[in-house]
């Protein structure tokens, strides 16, 4: 299994960017640039029409990528021609995992994703109720399915996800949709508390922008960090402003050696649970 | 009420909830509320709306024969008068049946997604009437284009919040008020506004607008004494559709028409992202969108498209998952009428009965305009709402088309402007 590897030794980082996000070229850089800045795994979106978890940052995001011309099949083109030595997880909706290829199900996008060198999955609107198809399919090629833990998710339901889930899990610091905040929310160590006992690493999303988020967030007992929309900002910043790509890319990489570190601090903060 | 299993979130492939997480404990707890208060009539909630729905909505709606359209189509026409419901559509039944349900689940807060206005409008009225705090989102495009009814939301005392992401239409605006909901959860209720979504709300939008099919059963076997041979309804999302052939469907003689909106053409345009109708049971093919499985209008990746149709209550790239699967299993036909029998048709309904007819609703009138002569002997039309707000648009659009039927309106150019 890919993604559990990322998480040993030390607090993983794994950032959210939208591929094709503004056009094909830059954001194959600015990937490129988040993997150079020490990401331990990287969570690419492959954009849909109807992003129903995301907030606005994100949305405009998908909206960018989507009007230079992103497809499904240019995303797995991107993928492939993609430098960088971490797994690769793919983030979309379960329509265009569904409508792909020419058999009926999952299984189709499964088997092409796995040829390019993805390593698993997040899928928003696909609940543990619905995702065995998927999941057999990952199973099948090999691949993860991680499931997003929110703070109103109830006992039963962890334990439906607990049978899916693989790779690591995704916990949702706080209600509501994707997006960068000031602060970080006293939910974030509930969740991490209920979920203490699963065998995947824990990795919390939503809100996290800064190195001092990242820092206490694993200090809480977290495993990994994941960060989409501050990221995503600088995209949209230097886009607005028609900076060059590489200074762009620069400060993305500046942002993500920010992060990884103060993961790491995070880490050195905490009393180090015995690894076997 | 119902006969099918109101645990079951599926009717058969289509259905089912796919919703982010933090949507799955409200919709499991709404679930458990439906059980409790609209199919046991717990607390007497269903006692109470359907006083409410008399005395506030003027329920029951009549059934009304059809003097003049029965003589010209050659065939017995009754038209089930939903436009005679207060706030002139269809709607309230869903909207009332909703706010009252939050109402009981102790909720403190609606909020509520619009397309063309009514159903906001009718969430609104709703919302003032049971005195609950209630915002409407609503895409700007749609703002723009549904004036009147954005004032009759304020005027109701709701707030309207613009969707600019994206075309900035239904679509859109259903996204935003799911996103708005997993944000607030704990006390807000999203009173969806039509047969869409996640379970249970296919069901339970059913069961609130049920009423309309019952109310005409009852009624056309006690002018008749027979069940009609046909029922005609307008398909957008499905709402009034489904409420008026509910308690048809185990009649297996009576054959259900849904109307699509078929736009200016079927064909759609891939590069672009659009189709130019909104004949998603005829022409859309299965996918999964706002929370369901159902049929769709999406690309060959599965990106959702871009719909049409000269009705903004009919413009939506999705239907309802009953719908796409009572057509699958062939109890329900899926037709199509285009946006110019459509107008030929509200001129038609309003010239020859005295009645104007919402656009979603000509569409229905267009279909047995045209193929009256394939239908039985005694048809019930769903008048699923009054014409009013569609005015502009008529004129506008008709005097585009140099329609034989429409009425001359040159009056208005020799005052100046569109004269409304």
């Amino acid at each position: 299994m890919g993604l559990e590897a990322a998480f040993t030794d030390e607090p993983a980082f794994v950032p959210y960017l939208a591929a094709g996000d503004p056009n094909y070229e830059d954001s194959l850089a600015y990937v490129e640039a988040l993997a150079e800045g020490g990401a331990d795994a990287i969570e690419l979106g492959l954009p849909f029409s109807e992003p129903i978890a995301e907030g606005t940052t994100i949305q405009n995001a998908i909206v960018r990528a989507l009007e230079s011309g992103m497809t499904v099949e240019r995303y797995f083109d991107f993928v492939s021609e993609l430098d960088v030595n971490v797994p690769l997880v793919c983030m979309t909706y379960y329509n265009l995992i569904y409508q792909y290829g020419s058999s009926e199900g999952p299984r189709d996008f499964v088997a092409r994703s796995a040829e390019v060198g993805i390593d698993g999955f997040v899928v928003p609107d696909l609940p543990a109720e619905e995702a065995g198809p998927l999941r057999e399919a990952c199973d099948e090629f090999g691949l993860d399915l991680v499931f997003i833990v929110a703070p109103t998710t109830t006992p039963e339901r962890l334990e439906r996800m607990r049978e899916h889930v693989s790779g690591y899990v995704y916990v949702q610091a706080r209600l509501g949709v994707t997006g960068a905040r000031d602060d970080v929310d006293d939910a974030t160590e509930e969740s991490l508390t209920r979920i203490a006992d699963w065998d995947v690493p824990k990795a919390v999303g939503f809100g996290i922008k800064t190195g001092e988020h990242a820092e206490r967030i694993v200090s809480a007992g977290a495993d990994g960090v994941i960060v989409g929309s501050a990221l995503v900002d600088i995209v949209a910043e230097g886009y607005e402003d028609g900076d060059p790509t590489d200074e762009i890319a620069a400060r993305l990489e500046a942002l993500a050696r920010e992060l990884k570190q103060g993961a790491l601090r995070g880490a050195q903060e905490r009393p180090q649970p015995e690894r076997t | 009420m119902s006969t099918d299993d109101a645990h079951d979130p599926k009717f058969g492939e289509y259905g089912g909830q796919y919703v982010p997480e933090a949507l799955m404990p409200a919709i499991e707890e709404l679930a458990d509320a439906y059980e409790r208060y609209v199919l046991h009539n717990e607390d007497g909630f269903m006692d109470e709306f359907r006083s409410r729905l008399a005395d506030f909505g003027g329920r029951p709606t009549p059934l009304q024969y059809a003097d003049q359209l029965s003589e010209r189509y050659d065939t017995d026409i009754y038209l089930k008068r939903e436009d005679l419901l207060h706030g002139g559509a269809h709607k309230l039944n869903n909207a009332l049946g909703q706010v009252l349900l939050a109402k009981y689940m102790g909720k403190e807060r609606i909020i509520a997604e619009t397309g063309a206005g009514q159903h906001g409008t009718a969430t609104a009225m709703a919302a003032a009437h049971l005195d609950m705090p209630c915002e409407i989102y609503m895409g700007e495009t749609d703002i723009a284009r549904q004036r009147p009814n954005v004032f009759r939301m304020k005027i109701n005392g709701s707030e309207v919040v613009p969707v600019t992401v994206g075309r900035g239409t239904l679509k859109e605006a259903i996204s935003e008020t799911m996103r708005e909901w997993a944000t607030t959860v704990e006390n807000t209720h999203y009173v969806i506004g039509s047969v869409v979504g996640p379970h249970p709300f296919p069901k339970m939008v059913r069961d609130f607008h049920a009423v309309i099919s019952e109310e005409a059963r009852e009624q056309i076997l006690e002018q008749t004494g027979e069940l009609p041979s046909d029922v005609v309804a307008c398909a957008g999302g499905g709402s009034n559709t489904m409420g008026a052939f509910a308690e048809f469907i185990a009649d297996a003689d009576v054959a259900l028409h849904a109307v699509e909106a078929g736009g200016s053409a079927l064909t759609v345009d891939e590069e672009e992202g659009v189709a130019p109708n909104s004949a998603t049971l005829s022409t859309g093919d299965e996918g999964v969108l706002h929370g369901a499985r159902t049929k769709l209008l999406q690309d060959s990746d599965g990106q959702i498209m871009e719909s049409h149709s000269v009705s903004a209550g009919l413009d939506y790239a999705g239907v309802g998952p009953e719908l796409a699967h009572l057509v699958d299993e062939g109890r329900v036909t899926p037709v199509n009428v285009d946006d110019d029998l459509a107008l030929e048709a509200f001129h038609r309904l309003s010239q020859d009965e005295g009645i104007i007819p919402a656009l979603e609703t000509a569409h229905a009138f267009g279909y047995v305009e045209k193929y009256h002569d394939d239908l039985g002997d005694s048809v019930v039309v769903n008048v699923s709402g009054r014409g009013d707000k569609d005015l502009e648009t008529v004129i506008e659009e008709t005097t585009k088309r140099d329609l034989d039927i429409a009425p001359d309106m040159s009056i208005l150019q020799q005052m100046g402007g569109s004269g409304l």
